[in-house]
């Protein structure tokens, strides 16, 4: 079965899950108040230009021991419907 | 001469940081240093007995503070090194009883007598924790290589920033290399790549501690330990030496990316 096979080791299974808590502890920002955040940012962003809602990527960068709050927010090109 | 103060701490409980303290302070020691060791761990005292000096206690640490003895009276001549003493935690009392005042206060009357002072500090981050870090112009994180004690770490690294203490040097203690080779333990690189401070070295996991701790003699004192010939290297490099620490798999590009004391004089 691939279900084993396929299994991380657990090193790598302990790295990935410190970097996202570490994240967390750094910035005090819980994981669910990211997706309150990305919310907040579509309908703030959306009165002023047409963006792609569903396309939004909110994520935290780390380099060394700072954070970044990266956004990627596809616009919609002008006269196109929405689609959603 | 003026010592430099050295506090070793950790966040979480249990990861070696006063059988660090023991073997640095003794490495230091037998290469001619003059150093006194403070345990600030008050109430949960163990460095007197890592260090073999249990039975010689008359003051403590809160005798000085509290004025009941003299700097010199508390201080305890180790059993190996003429120049290499301690100071006891009180064993009765708790972390109130000490400021982080009264830490720099005792430090600055024993940095004209001293090349070194080192101390262990207790686990966590609250009142004993800021009492140990107070007087400090190094200070050394010990960590395993495992989540919750990395995690802590981590914690402990964000408080020193804000406080302005700038970074810690990583000591990465109780590594199994063969549990890295499987890939079932986080490698120092996996651990430096999370914490971003500067190495100062790996020990390994070794018995050799526990039947030193047992006997009451730090393993620097014991040639042929692995983990006693890592702390020698890391005494070394706190006096400002570069010394390769013995093979655990990594490659040589790993020490020079993370060698702390590389370009200083
Ligand atoms: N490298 C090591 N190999 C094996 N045992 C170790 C090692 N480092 C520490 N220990 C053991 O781990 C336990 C906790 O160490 P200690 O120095 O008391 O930690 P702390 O002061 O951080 O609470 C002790 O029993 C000690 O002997
Ligand atoms: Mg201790």
């Amino acid at each position: 079965m691939g279900f084993f096979r396929s299994r991380k080791s657990s090193a790598q299974d302990a790295k990935e899950r410190l970097q996202l808590v570490l994240v967390h502890d750094r910035t005090n920002l819980p994981p669910g108040a990211l997706e309150a955040l990305k919310d907040d940012l579509i309908a703030a962003i959306s009165k002023y230009v047409e963006i792609e809602a569903q396309a939004v990527h909110i994520s935290i960068e780390r380099q060394g021991r700072s954070q970044r709050l990266v956004a990627d927010i596809p616009l919609r090109p002008r006269g196109q419907r929405a689609t959603d | 001469m003026s010592a430099q103060v050295v506090t070793i701490t950790s966040g979480k409980g249990g990861v070696g940081k006063t059988t660090a303290v023991a073997n640095i302070a003794t490495a230091l020691a037998a290469v001619g240093q003059k150093v006194v060791c403070i345990d600030a761990d008050i109430g949960l005292r163990n460095l007197d007995v890592v260090m073999g000096l249990e039975n010689r206690i008359v003051y403590d640490l809160v005798d000085i503070v509290e004025g009941r003895c003299r700097l010199r009276q508390a201080m305890i001549r180790d059993r190996h090194f003429q120049d290499l003493y301690l100071i006891p935690a009180a064993q009765t009392r708790d972390k109130t009883a000490v400021s982080p005042g009264d830490m720099v206060d005792l430090c600055n009357e024993l940095r004209p007598e001293f090349d070194w002072i080192l101390i262990d500090s207790p686990a966590g981050i609250e009142r004993g924790f800021r009492n140990a870090i107070a007087p400090a112009d190094r200070i050394l994180l010990v960590t395993n290589p495992e989540v919750s004690a990395v995690r802590d770490a981590d914690r402990v690294i964000g408080i020193l920033e804000a406080e302005e203490k700038g970074s810690p040097w990583l000591i990465i203690n109780r590594l199994k290399p063969s549990l890295v080779r499987q890939n079932e333990m986080l490698s120092p690189e996996d651990v430096l790549d999370l914490l971003a401070v500067p190495l100062l070295g790996i020990v390994p996991e070794d018995e050799a501690i526990l039947i030193a701790t047992n006997r009451g003699t730090p393993v620097v004192l014991d040639e042929k330990s692995r983990a006693g010939r890592a702390f020698r290297n890391i005494a070394l490099r706190l006096m400002g030496k570069e010394v390769k620490d013995e093979d655990w798999d990594t490659p040589e590009s790993f020490w020079s990316r993370f060698w702390p004391l590389k370009g200083r004089k």
